[in-house]
């Protein structure tokens, strides 16, 4: 059976970090943040805003977007790597407070990678649930406040959440296929106690770069689809610099790798659903669009979908 | 004219891509160095796979493996 994409939806908390607050705190350039990220400011959650809070209201506004009743949502997947650990996680707390009191709620405790494999799970499961909310929601800014601060990784990451609603009703993009990936011998190149974040950007950038091209060709030449067919590429948006590396490699030009790290910074998993919100809002063109995502574990991707009318 | 040594071809494929001379001391980092951060550093090994004709499969993309024009000589010695 198809799956369906029918919306998007995002939540940014209010306050904007700006670079030249960054520089204050890492003894970094406002100017060598940019140069080293893409990113020029990033938004904050309030110290009270939690978590399942931003989801909620990401899941919300997908909701109003597919004009689709909470109440009929078959299943809830939640993705998010910043979450606390322990159990029960953040999927529990949204699905609470959607009013989703009986349909499954799953959470994927994965980082930067999390709404690429809940995209690609709820493709396949719609058959069984119908409508499948899949929210990622990131509380990062924590992370990167903890003393000792690693300029880093401290300059990189915001708050914020992205919601998509996938059905086996048609809707605006079929979903076509998905390719999902898990080398575990790195997994403490990029990891996260709960309350310090360590990251080896040498190793990241190294895989990223090479991992999210290729599972993207992968994934395109099974749909017998080439890179200069895609409309538009909807990247999980963790550096600028690498989301050109991934266009250099695709041999595509970089108007077609959607990109808002420059206002958001690297909101983890919720980054490839707010840079779709954002893209979707825009009024796209019709044809294929290619997800992509790499992050923590490692794990990686891509899901491809095409426009259904 | 002398072929180039393997060295001195991964000196100037350092220097391409750093846009700053390479370090004569073979043994030195590039990243500690600065002369190399993390972006320039799958610019390389792209550099190399194309100057030397191989593949470096995913398994083989360890940093430590491209730190240095040592390091880089030492493994396509094993590799070609």
């Amino acid at each position: 059976m198809a799956s369906y994409l029918h919306a998007f939806g995002a939540h940014l908390p209010e306050r904007v970090v700006t670079n030249a607050e960054l520089a204050e705190r890492t003894g970094k350039t406002a100017e060598w943040i940019e140069s080293a990220s893409g990113i020029q400011e990033r938004r904050w959650a309030a110290p009270e805003t939690s978590i399942a809070a931003m989801g909620v209201a990401a899941a919300e506004s997908c909701l109003k977007t597919a004009g689709f009743p909470t109440n009929k949502i078959g299943m809830l997947i939640v993705a998010s790597g910043s979450g606390a650990r322990g159990f029960p996680g953040p999927a529990a707390a949204i699905a609470d407070r959607l009013c989703l009191l009986s349909v499954p709620a799953i959470d994927l405790p994965m980082a930067s990678a999390g709404s690429l494999f809940g995209l690609a799970l709820a493709m396949r499961l719609t058959e069984t649930y119908g409508d499948i909310l899949v929210v990622a929601s990131e509380k990062m800014s924590p992370l990167c406040e903890t003393e000792p601060i690693d300029p880093n990784t401290a300059i990189l990451f915001g708050d914020g959440a992205g919601a998509a609603l996938v059905s086996s009703r048609p809707g605006r993009w079929r979903m076509l296929d998905a390719s999902l990936h898990t080398d575990g011998q790195y997994r403490e190149d990029l990891a996260c106690d709960g309350t310090s974040l360590r990251m080896n950007g040498l190793t990241v950038i190294l895989q990223a770069s090479r991992k999210m091209p290729a599972s993207i060709e992968e994934v395109l030449a099974r749909q017998n689809l080439s890179a200069q067919q895609v409309t538009a590429f909807l990247l999980h948006q963790a550096n600028l610099n690498l989301l050109t590396r991934v266009a250099k490699a695709l041999n595509v030009g970089p108007e077609k790798i959607f990109a808002n790290v420059q206002r958001y910074g690297n909101t983890s998993s919720a980054s490839m659903l707010i840079a779709a919100t954002e893209w979707a809002e825009a009024s796209p063109g019709k044809g294929p669009i290619v997800f992509s995502a790499f992050g923590a574990g490692f794990h990686w991707g891509a899901l491809v979908a095409d426009s259904a009318d | 004219m002398p072929e180039s040594s393997r060295p001195q071809r991964l000196r100037k494929l350092v220097q391409e891509v750093a846009g700053k001379p390479a370090p004569e001391d073979e043994q030195e980092s590039l990243f500690e160095s600065g002369l190399l951060d993390s972006f320039a550093l799958p610019d390389l090994v792209s550099a190399i796979e194309k100057e030397f004709a191989i593949k470096v499969p995913d398994s083989d993309l360890n940093p430590r493996k491209f730190d240095s024009i040592a390091r880089m000589d030492a493994y396509l010695a094993d590799h070609m």
